[in-house]
């Protein structure tokens, strides 16, 4: 997620120029976020084919890890999208983004311990209730 | 004082690039966000604490499947359809997020309509947002009987690991109820805008704070969040 927001932050420059083209009538709330119609179309059009590559994942039944890996990326693509574009988080300053984008990334730390915990307790399963034979 | 209480925030100042920029709006007098009006920045801490939630429940499941020795139920099956003598896998699941994107799309494009003042444009687009909400719930539902009929409970299920009941129904339960509210909140924004309450500034009847079209930006946020919690919830629950 954050990755993806950095490097539409990257291109800021060229995203900017939107920013400012607002309708004279908008005089009092001109400052609010404008884009570009087309913009939303396009990401609305690679959620659209992200969406069906991870259908075609499971339709295709891949298994292993090319299937968990598909998972992830066309995920993270999705994921990356809908918050850098449509929820304008690409235009946001940094203070916010990595307020609000770092602390999710942390979570990972939890995963990590809950995979340690999981293992853990498969193996004390396994060892001591597994069924007589 | 007067500061506090306002709404839009004004010009806000320079912004340094990179990890300095950051380090200078977080120790600078005051405010943290500078152009962020406040509303807009509470909505962003809230979706952070949800995704906590998400995070703790997706673990949770992620927990009982691995620490399971029962075989975990194949979603792929599970969720399968016989559509015109067709059987075909994860189709209902697959249509579920076609039509939440397409909530997103449209609630997208709606925030930009807001920002240019086209009234009735922003509402219908809202609505359109609201009526593919209820679809998506309506399809959970058509979802849950599924597989209540089938003999799924939160402690058994005819397939496999008992936990896979309790996982699927507190997972997508929470994340139904949120495309519940939202589309609650849609319905009484677009009836707003309809109105006309964010042209004349019209104050509300509860905060009696001045209206303005930012409101349809900060209730995207939350509906845009709905659908982000889908993606993790389609990827982690559905497909792996």
């Amino acid at each position: 997620m954050t990755n993806v927001a950095v490097h539409l932050e990257a291109q800021q420059p060229s995203l900017h120029a939107h920013v400012h083209d607002v309708p004279a009538s908008g005089a009092t709330h001109a400052k609010g976020q404008q884009h570009p119609i087309k913009l939303y179309l396009v990401v609305w059009g690679w959620l659209f084919v992200l969406s069906a590559c991870s259908y075609l994942v499971d339709y295709f039944h891949f298994q292993g890890y090319l299937r968990w890996s598909l998972i992830l990326l066309f995920m993270v693509l999705k994921a990356g999208l809908i918050v850098a574009v449509f929820m304008h988080m690409a235009w946001e300053r940094l203070a916010l983004s990595y307020a609000i984008l770092l602390p999710p990334v942390l979570v990972l730390v939890f995963v990590a311990i809950m995979v340690f915990e999981s293992d853990y307790t498969h193996l004390i399963r396994v060892s001591f209730f597994a069924p007589a034979t | 004082m007067a500061e506090t209480v306002l709404t839009n925030p004004g010009e806000s100042p320079a912004q340094t690039a990179g990890l300095r920029g950051i380090a200078d709006d977080w120790s600078s007098d005051q405010r943290a966000f500078k152009n962020v009006s406040w509303g807009k920045a509470m909505m962003w801490i809230f979706l952070l604490s949800d995704t906590f939630i998400f995070s703790c429940f997706l673990l949770s499941y992620m927990t009982a499947r691995m620490s399971t020795t029962v075989p975990w139920p194949n979603p792929s099956e599970v969720f399968a359809l016989e559509i015109a003598g067709h059987h075909i896998p994860l189709i209902l699941i697959a249509i579920m997020t076609f039509v939440l994107i397409s909530s997103s799309g449209t609630m997208a494009m709606a925030v930009n309509f807001g920002y240019r003042r086209d009234r009735v444009k922003t509402a219908v687009l809202m609505l359109v947002t609201a009526a593919l909400g209820a679809t998506f719930v309506g399809m959970q539902a058509f979802e849950w009987t599924k597989l209540i009929m089938e003999g799924v409970r939160p402690w058994e299920n005819p397939w496999g690991a008992a936990q896979f009941g309790s996982s699927f129904f507190m997972i997508t339960g929470f994340h139904g109820t949120h495309v519940t509210f939202g589309v609650i909140f849609l319905i009484a924004i677009a009836r707003k805008v309809w109105r006309g309450d964010f042209d004349v500034e019209r104050r509300g009847f509860f905060t009696s704070r001045k209206g303005h079209y930012e409101i349809v930006e900060i209730m995207g946020l939350y509906w845009h969040f709905v659908d982000l919690v889908w993606v993790f919830i389609f990827a982690f629950f559905y497909l792996w």
